[in-house]
């Protein structure tokens, strides 16, 4: 079975910390993450940069900022490769003609740590 | 058993909504401040055992209003307020007050908390020292490090400057939209005057957290302001010029020039970020100074190598930022790009006109030496690179310009 790990924390905590603390945090989480990949459990994985940096497509309408309700959950996500904030928006806008009554947050990724499984699946792994 | 890296952090985060909250409430600064250490005491004690609180602000407003009028009351011979266990124990009582708090009210506190340490009457190195110290909770031994003066100079600053905005009238009623954005316009400059009294400075690391305190209250600022472009701008500045940071000295800590530092070692995560906002900013179509010198920046953070630099349009940029902000600076940066589009003899031409006002700066004679020395003119470039180190404000930067002369005696 396929799961993902949604990491949530007080941001303004956590982009408070000095280097020195962030460094030491991610050691520790490496630690962890070595462990995982040698047991062959760790798929990809990634760091968000804080929500400051984001921008929310809802229907047609740009919002700066993350997505702040609380009412809706979330479902999926996607990892795209594009030049900037305006294609990242392209690439929204054709999800959200396919699925128009869904949100999709735009947010950068700080950190992005490959698939390192020499056995990943290479194709699609459905749970239903 | 709560992380006490993570507690300092919380109390970090929490300080300026706090103590902007502690603020409305006393209309005192003095007893803002104290509420608030004695909820952060309380704090230490409680939450490494209880664990911290959802909404650790709100907790500290509470418990630091409580404590407030605890002090009150013991000034009155009053009877005491219940015990600390009592008062800790907030999981009934937070809820609405963090909803509360999550509305324009703690947004105008922050505001108000910054915009107070801009006072007119300060000068910006008050200003900045003052917003350390309240706003950022900096110890007074810490901005005395970072101004290079004793801690008691620092001491005696501070109270000066806090006694002159005592005596200043604050406004409390919640602003206008005219006065917000002139606020926020006064809290804005003023963060980028920390960043700078950082940023001169950065090889010295007693001065680097100054520029990590403005990227922090930037970010404050943009949370509550998430649709003001100029803020996502100036943060963006500031991340990408801070990208720099592990590229900008050498071994002898010696400044290096942008286009001869080692770009790999720019700090990718805050370059993203950077650019990441400037996108955003330019979705606005309000354009402002910030975001044009921010997009700057963004050229050069988007250039793999220096000589992959976009110069035409930097100097469209320049010219952009001349328009809104005549200065004689701008003017000097942007005949650095004008020298790699037309020539040395040009940009020569361009700066020529700024002497008599930029005769006291040090980058207008480091831009003419080496415009000079360009062109062959070693004998004039000699000159005013001498002029230059008269007038570096760093070592660093001194030590910059004397490996150019030193080059000169070799040849």
């Amino acid at each position: 079975m396929l799961y993902t790990l949604l990491c949530y924390n007080k941001e303004d905590v956590v982009w408070s910390w000095s280097k020195a603390e962030d460094d030491a945090v991610m050691a520790r989480l490496s630690v962890v993450h070595e462990r995982l990949v040698k047991e062959g459990k760790l798929g990809p994985s990634l760091r968000l940069l804080p929500t400051t940096a984001a921008a929310t497509l809802r229907g047609e309408v740009v919002i700066d900022g993350p997505f702040a309700e609380t009412k809706e959950q979330l479902l999926g996500f996607y990892v795209i490769d594009v030049e900037n904030l305006d294609a990242a928006l392209d690439v929204a806008r054709q999800l959200s003609e396919a699925n128009p009554t869904s949100v999709y947050e735009i947010r950068p990724i700080a950190l992005y740590v490959p698939e390192a499984r020499a056995d990943a699946p290479r194709e699609m792994v459905k749970a239903y | 058993m709560t992380d006490l890296t993570w507690i300092h952090g919380a109390l970090t985060a929490a300080r300026p909504q706090a103590v902007g909250a502690l603020l409305r409430y006393f209309r005192d600064m003095d007893r803002a401040e104290e509420a608030y250490q004695e909820a952060c005491l309380r704090a230490l004690k409680t939450w490494p055992q209880k664990g911290p609180p959802r909404d650790p602000a709100a907790w500290l407003i509470l418990v630091g209003r409580n404590a407030g009028l605890d002090g009150v009351r013991k000034q009155a011979r009053d009877t005491a307020l219940p015990p600390d266990e009592v008062i800790s124990d907030l999981e009934d009582v937070e809820t609405p007050l963090a909803e509360r708090l999550d509305g324009a009210d703690y947004r105008d506190d922050v505001l108000r908390l910054l915009f107070i340490c801009c006072h007119p009457d300060l000068p910006a190195v008050q200003q900045i020292a003052l917003a350390l110290r309240i706003v950022s909770g900096l110890t007074v031994p810490q901005i005395a490090r970072a101004f290079l003066v004793s801690d008691v100079a620092m001491e005696q600053r501070i109270t000066r400057a806090k006694q002159r905005i005592a005596r200043a009238a604050v406004p409390f009623e919640t602003p206008g939209a005219v006065e917000r954005a002139e606020r926020l316009a006064a809290v804005a400059a003023m963060i980028y005057l920390l960043f700078n009294e950082g940023y001169g400075g950065a090889s010295d690391p007693a001065r680097a957290p100054l520029c990590e305190e403005a990227i922090r209250l930037a970010r404050l600022l943009l949370r509550l302001f998430p649709a003001e472009p100029e803020i996502m701008g100036l943060l963006a500045l500031m991340l990408l010029q801070q990208s720099r940071l592990p590229a900008r000295f050498d071994a002898e800590g010696e400044a290096v020039l942008l286009e001869d530092q080692d770009r790999s070692r720019w700090d990718a995560k805050l370059v993203g970020e950077g650019l990441a906002l400037v996108d955003k900013a330019l979705r606005h179509n309000r354009p402002g100074p910030y975001q044009v010198q921010a997009a700057i920046a963004a050229v050069h953070a988007r250039a793999a190598k220096a000589a992959d630099t976009d110069w035409e349009n930097i100097d469209a940029l320049y010219a952009a930022l001349e328009r809104m902000q005549p200065s004689p600076v701008v003017t000097l940066n942007r005949a650095v790009a004008i020298a790699k589009l037309k020539g040395a003899q040009v940009a020569l031409e361009m700066i020529q006109p700024l002497e008599e006002r930029l005769s006291r700066y040090f980058p207008y004679h480091g831009a003419r030496g080496a415009f000079l020395l360009q062109l062959g003119r070693e004998g004039e470039a000699r000159t005013a690179f001498t002029k230059a180190i008269a007038l570096a404000a760093s070592p660093a930067e001194a030590a910059h310009i004397r490996r150019h002369l030193d080059g000169l005696s070799a040849e």
